[in-house]
């Protein structure tokens, strides 16, 4: 069965594109077939961190208007055959998207795909809703800071009541907490909230922690999911993150200081 | 009823009756003025939507007819559906609406009402019969509470995860938090004096009962995971260790 994760947050910029782009690679390059959409309409910025923004012909809203089919939309990623993107629109308004439009692109890509992530835009207006509303799994991009978090217990709020799952009353979308530029230098001076901290006001399986990392950028400045740079600690940090989604058991890392005691997240406060 | 049990006597039983207890609102009604009924069940409903949404109601006719008060149950009933509930019964009715209601479909439910449910406003002078609706029953939530989100109980309110911080959480009876309390807490919402409030970690940023109220500024001195209960106690709200 084809699963529709959200990739989303409620506060902007906290990673959720370079997130979305780097799961979607890291689903496709472990071998499923995987398609990646950007919701967020008149903004378009997946296409530019997964480099493919030369090649936009069609897009999300062509799709929705029967303007174009689904295959002339989608774009194959050049780096993995598994992985397609559907790139939003960057001319037209957030209203061009429909509850029933989704649905049935959605519900056309399930027959082919088995992962479908998508990239939420911020906020918690009709592009977040739409976003989420079919999602089976939601990836909650959090970032070590009150304001961020407060936004990610709102959004897991919507989740649980405003979801085409809680609506039909099936079983509830799984929520997983991504803690993304996380530094750990910075939490010992009480500069961020800790792992723990985050966790205590969430309560929410912690899928992983992205380090606060110079390849994010340097990656999506050459049009390459971070993923990719396999060295670089937030590259090795996704890696991590799409093995854990797949069930595997992998110990959290970037938790503490670069050679500092492992075990905090055991450990006390 | 008669059952063949000669017919049966072969076959296995395709089925069995058993006796349950089942928790349904019950609507206590204080006055005929449909309208007006209406209004304030509509007022209730938006409060909590789901929560209402095809359930199912028993109507308590008693407190009406004590006072001569008639209504008229065809009409009644034809409101209430149309407001998305699902009358499964009637008790307290005459003799003629208790027939009206089996011409509906509607059971008819012996017995008296129980003064719990409207155990909510007694004020010592009332000044005119004010139109009231009130039921009782208990709700209970599993799911923690997150930020903006807003439950409404008509009874009590069992809460059984993580109350967030800009959560609200609503009770005309007691609230019970097994889990952080950082929201807003919010008990005997109707004027119940008695309400209380016990929570097993108590961080909140408004705890109230009846309208009396302390914001977090005033909960300082308050441990956290520590059990504590809040009642009122002359106007006063005081928290005490469990
Ligand atoms: N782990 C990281 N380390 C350093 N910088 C990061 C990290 N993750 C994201 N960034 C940077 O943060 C900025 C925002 O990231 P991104 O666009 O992925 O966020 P977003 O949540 O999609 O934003 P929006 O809400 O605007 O859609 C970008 O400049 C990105 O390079
Ligand atoms: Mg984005």
């Amino acid at each position: 069965m084809a699963r529709i994760i959200v990739v989303t947050s409620g506060k902007g910029g906290v990673g959720k594109t370079t997130t979305s782009a780097a799961i979607a690679m890291g689903l496709a390059k472990k071998g499923h077939k995987t398609a990646v959409i950007d919701f967020d309409v008149g903004l378009r910025n997946l296409d530019l961190i997964m480099g493919c923004e030369r090649r936009v012909v069609y897009d999300f809203v062509n799709v929705i208007n029967g303007e174009a089919s689904l295959n002339q939309a989608l774009i194959r990623d050049k780096n993995c055959n598994l992985l397609y993107i559907l790139p939003a629109s960057q001319t037209r308004d957030k209203d061009a998207l429909s509850q029933e439009g989704v649905g049935k692109i959605l519900d056309e890509l399930k027959k082919d795909f088995k992962y479908i992530v998508c990239d939420s835009p911020a906020g918690i207006e009709k592009g977040a809703h739409l976003a989420m509303y079919f999602a089976d799994d939601a990836f909650i991009v959090t970032n070590p800071e009150v304001s961020s978090v407060r936004d990610s217990d709102r959004m897991l709020g919507i989740l649980s009541s405003k979801s085409r799952r809680a609506e039909q009353n099936e079983e509830p979308i799984k929520e997983f907490l991504l803690l993304s530029r996380y530094s750990p230098d910075r939490v010992k001076l009480g500069e961020m909230l800790s792992v723990d901290d985050v966790q205590e006001i969430l309560s929410l399986h912690l899928l992983g922690v992205i380090p606060e990392s110079k390849s994010v950028l340097t990656a999506s400045n050459s049009g390459i999911p971070v993923i990719l740079d396999e060295k670089s600690d937030a590259g090795q940090a996704y890696a991590d993150i799409v093995a854990r989604y797949l069930g595997e058991d992998r110990p959290h890392r970037f938790i503490d200081e670069k050679k500092g005691l492992f075990g905090k997240l055991f450990g006390s406060k | 009823m008669s059952i063949d049990t000669q017919q049966n006597a072969y076959h296995s039983p395709v089925l069995e009756f058993k006796s349950s207890t089942f928790s349904v609102p019950v609507l206590v009604l204080a006055s005929n003025d449909v309208i007006i009924i209406e209004q304030q069940l509509q007022e209730k409903i938006h409060l909590a939507p789901e929560f209402f949404k095809n359930s199912p109601l028993v109507f308590d006719l008693q407190d009406l007819n004590k006072n001569d008060l008639d209504i008229d149950i065809t009409e009644f009933t034809q409101t209430i559906r149309a407001l998305g509930l699902l009358p499964i019964g009637i008790r307290g009715g005459t003799a003629q609406q208790n027939q009206q209601a089996l011409e509906l479909g509607i059971p008819v439910h012996s017995g008296h009402s129980v003064s719990a449910s409207s155990a909510t406003q007694k004020q010592s002078t009332p000044p005119e019969p004010e139109p009231q609706v009130v039921a009782a029953i208990s709700t209970l939530i599993t799911h923690p509470v997150r930020s903006g989100q807003r439950i409404y109980a008509l009874g009590d309110l069992v809460i059984l995860a993580q109350v967030s911080a800009g959560a609200e959480i609503l009770a005309e009876g007691n609230i019970h938090v097994y889990g952080s309390l950082r929201g807003r807490a919010l008990a005997g919402v109707q004027g119940n004096t008695k309400a209380r409030i016990f929570c097993s970690d108590l961080q909140a940023e408004l705890i109230s009962i009846a309208g009396n109220y302390k914001i977090s500024e005033d909960l300082n001195g308050a441990v956290p995971n520590q059990p504590v209960q809040i009642y009122l106690q002359d106007h006063t709200l005081v928290i005490k260790d469990i």
